[in-house]
């Protein structure tokens, strides 16, 4: 943790309250293979936070762990000064934490309009017209699929659909687990967009989790580099960008 | 280019067709004399107290000549060379069929169902008559129910039950040893008279019936929270064998593979169906019949199974159908969207189980007899396989699957016709089950769907694509 970068971001120092999410110290296992071995990760309101590592750096395993499946051995997660590490999953949706989970895990037998239904089942149904439409403004292909299943989606409008049936519990924050998988360059660009333009009209905060480093890092306002299960660096997005270790392990296909 | 094509194109209209397929159909038909010869050729038969051998040669000729007859017929038209491959990748002429008759089918065979007793008795010509057809209706029906509640379980909620019949069983006993219950009966005879409990046990015993077996649901629900697929299908079989079992062991409870005889009859409200002063014919005065009680049963079985298509149709728009429709599709993304999977889960087995009761209860009430032996496997397999059968989640495709599993299955027991092509010694009753479940190969390839799979072809059809929210929020997306 030395190379911690921590000092030198300005977004990180200039917060004196409390990160909404906060991940202290935790370790989870898979039998006893240490997956995490001790991460931290603080997450403040407003902000976009990325998580970027390569394969089986255990990303998705931190985003799991925090919705609580599985559960880390040590540690704590705290949610706006709660303590969720022992608290079940579904009712961690209800403390309005929305997750588009990794390959996306949208109901493919069921159309695009239930899917956004089940979306909303933690929010209740008051605001459900409105969240719609927000959706659709925001992914207008959405909205021209209406009635089509998910299943027959196109990748792209199948992540656009997991981000949008997240977005329909009205979260105070969004984790989104490699949104960019397996998508066209162009269909990156546009949900990339899409999130950066709900953190700025909407104050959303989003922790992100990514394999592509260089639209993360771009996007994200701080981010955090996760190798083997530990945090090894960390700080604002675009100085990351610049780090030599992390262009060449990550924008540079690892070559020097 | 369109110079070759032509003429790449008009030697394969010439290909010779005729000499492969008589080809062909000789060596299907060779293996089949090969096959057929010592199975259907030679006969086991006794001769004064020793073994003898009896030769069949017309029959295994028949066998080979449909063997041989039929490849070269589709040698000749299906799987002919010269065959244009289907390039009509839109909705078939059923599909637009379906999709033209689809809102009048409904109340076309709800209307159907409600007459049926009429046309019955029409078409017999009296009321006595029609007991055969009657009979069957009831049968029919109690099916097509334990199907929709099956299909709650199954269809819906994605959790493979082989075990269904349990709660069926339940149901059947717990109006049989309430109706039976020597206290209970005295008890009811002290305040209201000797004759109560045996006349409105059924009427009583109907809601209860539905609440165990709901209960028995959730016990077992319980341990199969956490598995899904060929898992929980195994612990649900076993669960079913486990009830049949217990009924069978605990003879001071449930008299054993005995069974419980005698249990009082269905009566109207309250108003017994006998030939004496009080009964059913004498106060609307009609003349007595034994077939008042079957067809007043016809009408509470129809009740009932419409009575678990509504709540089924219902429940379906609720969110807790909601639910069970996005749980057989993801389980992780429904618990990361706030759903408790664990209520979802068990609100199916218990409301799945509680019609299975209801039917169960029926079943004991109708029969006037219940025993562990009716209530084997076979009849979740059935159940299951009305369901597959029909179309997952499909009520009108369960509907007529069972009308076509237990209808078809009746018929094949009248295949007297066969005899004339197969001589007198064929006896076509052996085959029933042979052609039922060649009737099922052929279907699942037919249509791997099911009979009914509305959910499917909905999505290519282009004039339903502006299909309106309230039809989508039923689930026809």
């Amino acid at each position: 943790m030395s190379d911690t970068l921590t000092a030198t971001a300005p977004v990180a120092t200039a917060r004196t309250d409390a990160p909404m999410l906060q991940v202290r110290g935790v370790k989870t296992f898979y039998g006893n293979i240490m997956a995490l071995r001790g991460v931290d990760v603080n997450v403040y309101k407003g902000e976009i936070v990325t998580l970027i590592g390569s394969n089986g750096a255990g990303k998705s395993t931190l985003m799991m762990t925090i919705f609580g499946q599985p559960r880390p051995r040590e540690g704590t997660i705290t949610f706006e000064g709660r303590d969720i590490t022992n608290v079940p999953t579904h009712e961690i949706a209800h403390l309005k934490i929305a997750q588009s989970p990794e390959g996306r895990r949208i109901f493919p037998r069921m159309s695009v309009f239930e899917n956004l239904q089940m979306g909303a089942a933690v929010d209740g149904f008051a605001h459900f017209d409105a969240d719609l439409e927000k959706v659709f403004v925001l992914f207008p292909r959405l909205k021209e699929r209406i009635n089509q299943r998910g299943g027959t989606l196109s990748g792209g409008e199948q992540q656009m659909l997991a981000i949008g049936r997240a977005l329909m519990s009205r979260p105070r924050l969004l984790m989104l687990d490699e949104p960019s998988l397996g998508l066209a360059p162009l269909v990156v660009r546009q949900i990339f967009d899409a999130i950066r333009e709900l953190n700025r009209t909407e104050g959303l905060t989003v922790f992100l989790v990514e394999q592509n480093a260089f639209h993360a890092l771009k996007l994200a306002h701080r981010g955090y580099v996760l190798v083997n299960g530990a945090i090894t660096l960390s700080g604002e997005g675009r100085e990351l960008l610049e780090r030599p270790e992390v262009r060449a392990a990550y924008l540079e296909g690892g070559a020097h | 280019m369109a110079v070759q094509t032509a003429e790449t194109a008009a030697p394969a209209a010439t290909n010779p067709v005729l000499g492969p397929a008589f080809k062909d159909a000789l060596i299907a038909g060779l293996i089949a004399l090969g096959l057929f010869g010592p199975l259907i050729g030679f006969e086991t038969i006794i001769i004064d107290g020793a073994l003898g051998l009896a030769y069949r040669p017309s029959l295994l000729a028949i066998m080979v000549g449909i063997i041989f007859f039929g490849r070269l017929l589709l040698n000749l038209t299906i799987w002919s060379p010269n065959r244009k491959p289907s390039t009509h990748t839109g909705p078939t002429f059923f599909d637009r069929a379906g999709t033209r008759m689809g809102p009048g089918v409904k109340p076309a065979l709800l209307a159907f169902a409600v007459l049926f007793p009429a046309i019955a008795v029409f078409s017999q010509g009296g009321l006595n008559e029609s007991r055969y057809l009657i009979d069957l209706g009831i049968l029919i029906l109690t099916y097509v129910m334990l199907g929709w509640g099956l299909n709650i379980v199954v269809g819906l909620a994605g959790l493979l039950d082989l075990g269904y019949v349990a709660f069926y069983a339940v149901g059947a006993y717990t109006y049989a040893l309430l109706a039976t219950s020597a206290p209970i009966n005295d008890f009811f005879a002290g305040l209201f008279g000797a004759t109560f409990w045996a006349n409105w046990a059924f009427w009583f015993c109907l809601p209860m019936a539905g609440i165990f077996a709901g209960v028995w649901g959730m016990i077992l629900g319980f341990p199969v929270l956490r598995l899904r697929g060929d898992y929980l299908a195994i612990v649900t079989l076993a669960f079913g064998e486990i009830i049949r079992l217990v009924l069978i062991n605990w003879v001071d409870f449930t008299n054993g593979g005995a069974g419980i005889a005698s249990i009082p009859r269905a009566t109207f409200f309250g108003i017994p169906f006998n030939a004496g002063p009080d009964g059913f014919a004498a106060l609307f005065g009609l003349p007595f019949s034994p077939m008042h009680r079957i067809v007043f049963l016809y009408f509470v079985i129809l009740a009932l199974a419409l009575l678990t298509a509504f709540v089924t149709v219902r429940l379906r728009r609720l969110p807790v159908g909601r639910a069970w429709e996005a749980l057989r599709e993801d389980e992780i993304a429904c618990r990361s969207l706030g759903i408790n999977t664990t209520t979802t889960k068990l609100s199916a087995f218990a409301t799945g189980a509680m019609f299975g009761g209801f039917a169960g209860c029926f079943f004991a009430v109708r029969a006037g007899f219940v025993s562990p032996e009716s209530f084997t496997f076979d009849v979740s397999a059935m159940i299951l396989a009305i369901v597959v059968l029909g179309g997952m989640g499909s009520q009108i495709g369960v509907a007529v699957a069972a009308a076509v599993m237990m209808g078809g299955m009746e018929m094949l027991r009248n295949l007297g016709f066969l005899r004339q092509i197969f001589g007198n010694d064929f006896d076509p009753s052996l085959y029933r089950m042979l052609i039922f479940g060649f009737a099922m190969v052929a279907i699942m390839i037919w249509k791997p769907r099911g009979l009914v799979s509305t959910r499917d072809p909905t999505i290519f059809l282009k004039e339903r694509k502006a299909v309106s929210g309230d039809l989508v929020k039923e689930g026809h997306g």
